[in-house]
């Protein structure tokens, strides 16, 4: 990593976010937003979720961390740049629980990281499918917390086929960390188990998909 | 030479006390699996307290561990403060959405009274008909969240962290709150009868939250609780890490540890030793599609890294094993403590 992402990266483990700002703010020769982005917040974010993914930080320093970049992005990016319009349609959502915050720490890993995607928030299977119709979701990541909430979703998974659908699916959540197996097993097309690998998978998907 | 057979009851008191009983204790901390027992639906099972008494007698004639577990699940507390608990048919009932909308609400919030709670009446109910039948042989083991993770269930995840680290006055305002609400609670078990009370904490692991943190936090938390609990108490972290804080939890007093299945049960073993009696670690999620003979296997793994010696009770992870968890595994891991199990152990 480049010596103002570390600095980046320590500000955010220390949760101190006027530091975050600094280092974000300071004059570049580029302006582009997306060099910053690119340059800071997707170095740190990553470095981040391969260290929780280690041990090495808690998931409260991942979810601040998130949560500072996705504010100071949202910020500096405007929406409708062209970077983001001609993506494919993304969505994230929580399968049957409302402990959201594995969604919500992807979800801002994602934005800080220049990838637009819905939050379809927590549903059940049914109303899931409904909403990847509706929304034409292209990628689409499931966080659940609960092992029976793991294995309905390879039940989605053939509903998603038996509609004709060729939507690609993230997964994540505890059973999947304490099983390295059950994704494959429910047929998702890819695990990702920290906010790293959740930033590395959808933009290997948006390459192919796009 | 053989021990000679023990209750339930000596034998884990004797591995609390860092000693060697007659065979490694085991805690099959089963619970949905009652309604399987008694063939009813989830909902139905939790519905009365005769239903979670007989099954966990039932279940314990099953498996002949060395429990009763009378932890219903955990939005049951959530009943209490107003909230609502979601059934599944596969799985343990779950909290509903949060109680607390704005953190400014915390600053009208009541502890709700133990006598008004009808959810937590079944459980005391639960509690004292089974000690009868435990009579002072086996433990019957109650469950409290702990003040420090309640939240989770109160305000959703996300926001109780905004708490914790961006409103610190209200988040001390709650942790009052919920202490005095978890010390009535679990003195109200131990009452009731309950032996201990597992003190549930995942968002005091290392996974969860930075030791430094920690310290500030759920450690001043669970110090002043523990403290007020009158009954010996386990400190479960529900599948969090616990390496990085352990001599932190030997301080508050818990007598014992609900370990992680990501962290080396040796290791684990080695920090607490004669200080703090380590309960794990068999993975609760791989355990679901398990062969009889790998669950023969890591009980032998999980013996051989961590009973010698005593303060050691071979359990799960999680402190709950899942719904999809088949009999014959349950079966495996009883035989294979039974046949691996007895002290002195074959290693030495």
């Amino acid at each position: 990593m480049n010596p103002d992402a570390l600095e980046f990266e320590a500000a955010l483990l220390n949760m101190n976010r006027l530091a975050a700002t600094r280092i974000l703010e300071r004059e570049h020769p580029d302006k582009d937003p997306f060099v910053d982005i690119e340059r800071l917040v997707v170095p740190a974010l990553e470095h981040i979720g391969e260290q929780w993914e280690k041990g090495q930080v808690s998931l409260a320093q991942v979810y601040m961390s998130g949560r500072i970049c996705e504010q100071l992005v949202s910020k500096v990016l405007p929406t409708a740049a062209p970077q983001l319009s001609s993506q494919p349609q993304i969505a994230i959502a929580v399968l049957d629980d409302y402990h959201t915050l594995g969604k919500t720490v992807v979800s801002s890993a994602l934005r800080a990281s220049g990838i637009v995607l819905t939050d379809l928030g927590t549903l059940n299977r049914n109303e899931l499918l409904r909403q990847v119709k509706t929304h034409n979701i292209r990628i689409l990541l499931i966080s659940v917390l609960m092992l029976a909430s793991a294995l309905q979703i390879k039940d989605f998974i053939a509903d998603l086929k038996e509609s004709g659908l060729s939507t690609r699916v993230i997964v994540g959540g505890a059973p999947f960390r304490f099983d390295p197996e059950l994704w494959t097993q429910i047929g998702a097309d890819a695990v990702g188990n920290s906010t790293a690998e959740a930033i590395r998978i959808t933009r290997q998907l948006l390459e192919v998909t796009a | 030479m053989t021990a000679a057979r023990m209750t339930s009851l000596e034998r884990v008191l004797t591995t609390l006390d860092h000693r060697e009983p007659d065979r490694v204790p085991f805690f099959l901390l089963l619970t949905t699996h009652g309604a399987k027992e008694l063939g009813l639906s989830i909902e139905d099972y939790f519905s009365r307290p005769e239903h979670v008494v007989e099954g966990q007698l039932r279940l314990r004639e099953k498996y002949r561990h060395d429990c009763y577990y009378m932890f219903f699940y955990a939005a049951l507390e959530l009943t209490a403060w107003g909230g609502e608990v979601i059934f599944y048919a596969d799985g343990p009932p779950n909290a509903g959405p949060p109680i607390i909308h704005d953190p400014a609400a915390i600053k009208h919030l009541q502890v709700p009274d133990i006598a008004a709670a009808a959810g937590l009446q079944k459980a005391l109910q639960a509690i004292a008909a089974i000690k009868q039948q435990a009579a002072d042989e086996v433990p019957v083991l109650g469950v409290v969240m702990s003040p420090f993770s309640l939240p989770v269930m109160q305000m959703g995840f996300a926001a109780y962290l905004n708490l914790i680290y961006e409103q610190p006055e209200l988040f001390w305002k709650l942790m009052a709150l919920n202490q005095e609400f978890c010390v009535a609670w679990a003195n109200a078990q131990l009452a009731a009868g309950a032996t201990a009370i597992v003190y549930f904490d995942p968002v005091s692991s290392p996974t969860i939250i930075t030791p430094a943190d920690y310290r500030t936090t759920g450690y001043q938390v669970a110090c002043r609780t523990l403290s007020r609990i009158n009954g010996p108490t386990a400190t479960h972290l529900a599948s969090g890490t616990s390496l990085p804080i352990i001599d932190d939890l030997v301080a508050t007093g818990s007598q014992a540890v609900g370990v992680s299945g990501l962290e080396s049960l040796a290791e684990i073993k080695d920090a607490c030793r004669n200080r703090l009696t380590v309960i794990g670690n068999l993975n609760g999620i791989e355990m679901a599609r398990w062969s009889p003979a790998e669950a023969q296997y890591q009980v032998q793994q999980a013996i051989s890294a961590a009973a010698k010696g005593g303060g050691f009770i071979l359990a799960d992870n999680h402190g709950e094993i899942p719904w999809q968890v088949s009999e014959d595994v349950l079966l495996a891991i009883r035989d294979a403590v039974e046949r691996h199990g007895h002290y002195p152990l074959p290693n030495g």
